[in-house]
C-alpha cells in the first residue's frame, strides 16, 4: 500500500515524507485501501479463466474499466478528500452560531493559494445573503461629492489582481494558553488564507468624490447586521486598498464578503471590512468597539497598544506537524508557510535541534509581498527525536520572534497578534506535538 | 562602451529593478471611468450612524440608568445575564483594575476608553437578534443602565447628546496609539 503512495518511478528515490500520514486523513487512506481492494477481489470473481492480456486488465481498478461520471457545472473536490475541511467555532454557540471563526487546514494544502471554501471565515453575526443588486458602496463624509456605487456600476472599472494573504489578528491566539494545545497547525495558525484577489484601486473612488483635505481617516462599514465597522487611516486607502470583487477568478464568496469587500494588504484581518456597503472620510479615529474593546494589544503594565495594524512577520512548519506521524527514518521535506504585512519574505530558516542551529529553506517563487511564500527543506530524520522550527525575516529585517520575546511583551490576557515561532516535537516514536519552548 | 552607454543601461536596470520591486508591471491606474451617482441623503441618513469620541453623530434623544434597567431586561439579559455579569456573552461589568495582573479583565467597564463607543455599538449592533430595533431613548437609557452598572454614573445621570461624550470611561488613558508604527 506504502508504495502506491510513493512517487518514487523512474529510478527517483521515493520521497519518504510522501508516507507521512495525517491522522485527520487517516479515513480517506483506508477507504482508498478497501476501494482498491475491493477492485482487485471483484475482477478477479467475475473473471476466473483469462488469456495473459485479460488477465493484465483485470488488474485494474473499476473506475479505468467503465465510463466516469457526467460533465457537471460546478466542481467540488474527490469525496476521498472529504476530511479536508475548516474547524468550525464559536464562542457563543447557543445565542450566535454565526459568531465565531472557522480555520483553513494549513497542514492538509500545498503551495501558496487556499481554496475559495477554505478561506478561514470569521463572522461577528454570521454571513448575510446579499442580493448584489441592491448593494451599494456610499462613499460620504469629507468629500466634495458623496457618490454610490453598485457592484455593477464597479465591475465597469479598471481592476488590478494582487496576491495577498489575510489573517486575523486572533490567530495562533491557541499557541497563548498555559498549556501547548495538542491539535492541527490549521487549529492553531489556520486563521490564515491566501488569495489572488482583484478589484477595483480604492484611490480611484477616492478621487472620484474629491477628498477634503482635513480627512484623514475612514470609517469602513459592513452590511451584515455587526454593521462591523473599523476607522482605517487615509494614506494605507490611498495607497494599496482594494475593493475587491474577485477571489481567485471567481465573485468573492458570501463568506468572505460578496458581492465586495475591502481589502488592505498585510494589515489586520478585521479591518478588511466584508459586506462593504460604506466608506465615510472623517478627520479621527472613531474608536469602533472593534479597535477598544477588541484588537487592541494589552501590554503587561496594563497600558494597550491601540490601531497595530500590520501583521507581523511570521511562519510555521505545516509538514511534518501535530496529527501526522513519521513512517520510520529516510528523507522527508519540511514544508511550510512565511508571510509579513510588511512586505517579501526575505528569508526563512529551519532548526532541528531545538534552535541551536538553523538553515536556510528554499523560497518558492515567486515572493510577493503581503502574500504568503512556501518553504522547503530537505530532511534526513535519523528517527532520533527533533525539535522543529521555522523562523522568518522580513525585507524590512523584521524577525520573527521567540515564544518567550513575545510573551514578554504583552499581558498574559492578550490573544491577539501573535507571531512567535511555533515549535513540533518529532519524537523516536514518529509522532509529533506541540511544544513550548 | 561610451559613458553614455553605461549611464543607460545602468537607468535601464535601475528601471527593471523598481518594476521588479514593486511587482506592479502594468503601469499603475490613474483615471477611472468616473460612474459614481450621486448619494442621496435618505441613502447616506440610514447608514451614518458612527459615533465619534467628541459625540459628533449622536441622535437627539435622552435616557437614565432606571430606564435603562427595564430595556436591559427585556433586551439584553438573557444573553449578558443579571446586572451585566455575562453568559452566555460577554459580560459587561467587572474587571476594574485588573489590567496590569495576570488575570486583566476587559469589560465595558475597566476597559472602553469612550462612552460613546458604547452607545454607537449598542446602537449598530445590539440585541444581537434585532439590531436597529431599539429607539434612540433607549439606546441612551441602556447605555446609561450599563454605564451605572459600573459605578461611572449615578442611576438619575440622563444621558443626552451633551452630556454622553463627556462621561469619562476609568481607561480613558490607557490606550497607546500605533497608527503611526508601521
Ligand atoms: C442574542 C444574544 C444577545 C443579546 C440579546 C444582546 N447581546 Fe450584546 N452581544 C452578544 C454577542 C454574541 C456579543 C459579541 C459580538 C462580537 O463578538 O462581535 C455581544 C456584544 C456586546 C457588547 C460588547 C462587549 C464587549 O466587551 O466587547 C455590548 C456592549 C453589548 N453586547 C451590549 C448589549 C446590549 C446593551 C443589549 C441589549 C440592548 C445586548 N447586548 C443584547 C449577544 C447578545
Amino acid at each position: 500500500m506504502k508504495k502506491s503512495l510513493t512517487k518514487g518511478e523512474g529510478g527517483l528515490r521515493p520521497a519518504r515524507g510522501d508516507a507521512l500520514v495525517e491522522r485527520s486523513d487517516r479515513r480517506s487512506f483506508l477507504t482508498r485501501s478497501a476501494a482498491v481492494t475491493a477492485g482487485l477481489v471483484a475482477g478477479a470473481a467475475t473473471a476466473p479463466v483469462v488469456r495473459a492480456a485479460e488477465t493484465a486488465a483485470t488488474g485494474l481498478p473499476a473506475w479505468s474499466k467503465a465510463p466516469g461520471a457526467p460533465l457537471r457545472a460546478y466542481g467540488m473536490p474527490s469525496k476521498f478528500e472529504e476530511p479536508v475541511k475548516r474547524v468550525v467555532t464559536s464562542g457563543y454557540p447557543t445565542v450566535s452560531p454565526g459568531t465565531g471563526s472557522s480555520l483553513t487546514p494549513l497542514q492538509l494544502l500545498e503551495g501558496t493559494i487556499t481554496p475559495n471554501g477554505l478561506h478561514f471565515e470569521r463572522h461577528h453575526s454570521g454571513v448575510p445573503d446579499i442580493d448584489p443588486t441592491q448593494h451599494r458602496l456610499v462613499i460620504h463624509g469629507l468629500v466634495k461629492r458623496a457618490l454610490s456605487f453598485s457592484p455593477a456600476t464597479l465591475s465597469r472599472y479598471p481592476m488590478v489582481s494582487r496576491t495577498h494573504f489575510v489573517e486575523c489578528s486572533g490567530n495562533s491566539s491557541r499557541n497563548t494558553g498555559p498549556e501547548p494545545l495538542q491539535v492541527t497547525c490549521g487549529t492553531i495558525h489556520g486563521l490564515l488564507s491566501c488569495s489572488e484577489w482583484t478589484g477595483v484601486p480604492l484611490s480611484l473612488l477616492l478621487d472620484e468624490a474629491g477628498v477634503d483635505p482635513a480627512a484623514t481617516w475612514l470609517l469602513a462599514e459592513g452590511a451584515d447586521s455587526a454593521a462591523m465597522s473599523r476607522s482605517v487611516p487615509l494614506d494605507k486607502a490611498r495607497d494599496d486598498a482594494m475593493i475587491a470583487l474577485f477571489q481567485n477568478g471567481e465573485r468573492i464568496r458570501p463568506e468572505q464578503g460578496y458581492p465586495m469587500r475591502l481589502l488592505l494588504p498585510g494589515w489586520e484581518g478585521n479591518m478588511n471590512v466584508k459586506w462593504l456597503r460604506q466608506l465615510k472620510l472623517v478627520a479621527e479615529p472613531m474608536h469602533t468597539k472593534d479597535e477598544t474593546s477588541k484588537y487592541t494589544d494589552l501590554m503587561p503594565n496594563g497600558k494597550a497598544q491601540q490601531f497595530t495594524f500590520p501583521l507581523g512577520v511570521k511562519s510555521t512548519i505545516t509538514r511534518p506537524s501535530f496529527g501526522m506521524t513519521m513512517q520510520g527514518p529516510g528523507l522527508y521535506e519540511i514544508s511550510g508557510v512565511a508571510w509579513s504585512g510588511s512586505g517579501r519574505v526575505a528569508r526563512v530558516e529551519v532548526s532541528t535541534d531545538s534552535g541551536a542551529t538553523w538553515s536556510d529553506a528554499r523560497l518558492q517563487g515567486p515572493v510577493l509581498s503581503k502574500s504568503v511564500t512556501r518553504f522547503r527543506l530537505p530532511w534526513e530524520w535519523n528517527g532520533a527525536a527533533a525539535t522543529l522550527q521555522s523562523r522568518a525575516t522580513d525585507e524590512k529585517g523584521n524577525v520573527q520572534p521567540t515564544r518567550q520575546t513575545w510573551t514578554a511583551a504583552y499581558s498574559a490576557a492578550h490573544r491577539y497578534h501573535n507571531n512567535a515561532i511555533q515549535t513540533w516535537s518529532v519524537k523516536a516514536d514518529g509522532s509529533i506535538a506541540n511544544v513550548y519552548l | 562602451m561610451s559613458i553614455s552607454r553605461i549611464a543607460l543601461s545602468t537607468a535601464f536596470a535601475a528601471v527593471m529593478l523598481a518594476a521588479c520591486a514593486t511587482e506592479r508591471i502594468e503601469p499603475p491606474i490613474s483615471k477611472g471611468p468616473g460612474l459614481g451617482q450621486p448619494a442621496t441623503a435618505a441613502e447616506i441618513a440610514l447608514l451614518d450612524i458612527g459615533i465619534a469620541p467628541s459625540g459628533a453623530g449622536l441622535p437627539p434623544g435622552s435616557g437614565d440608568a432606571r430606564a435603562g434597567a427595564k430595556v436591559y431586561a427585556a433586551k439584553c439579559q438573557s444573553c449578558h445575564g443579571d446586572k451585566g455579569a455575562g453568559k452566555p456573552a460577554d459580560a459587561l461589568v467587572g474587571g476594574t483594575g485588573t489590567l496590569a495582573s495576570s488575570n486583566a479583565v476587559r469589560t465595558v467597564g475597566s476597559y472602553w476608553p469612550y462612552a460613546t463607543t458604547l452607545f454607537d455599538y449598542t446602537r449598530r449592533a445590539m440585541p444581537l437578534t434585532a439590531p436597529r430595533s431599539l429607539s434612540n431613548d433607549e439606546v441612551y437609557a441602556v447605555t446609561a443602565y450599563v454605564l451605572h452598572l459600573n459605578g461611572i454614573i449615578s442611576e438619575d445621570h440622563t444621558l443626552n447628546a451633551q452630556t454622553l461624550p463627556a462621561v469619562k470611561m476609568p481607561n480613558r488613558d490607557g490606550f497607546v496609539d500605533y497608527s503611526k508604527v508601521r
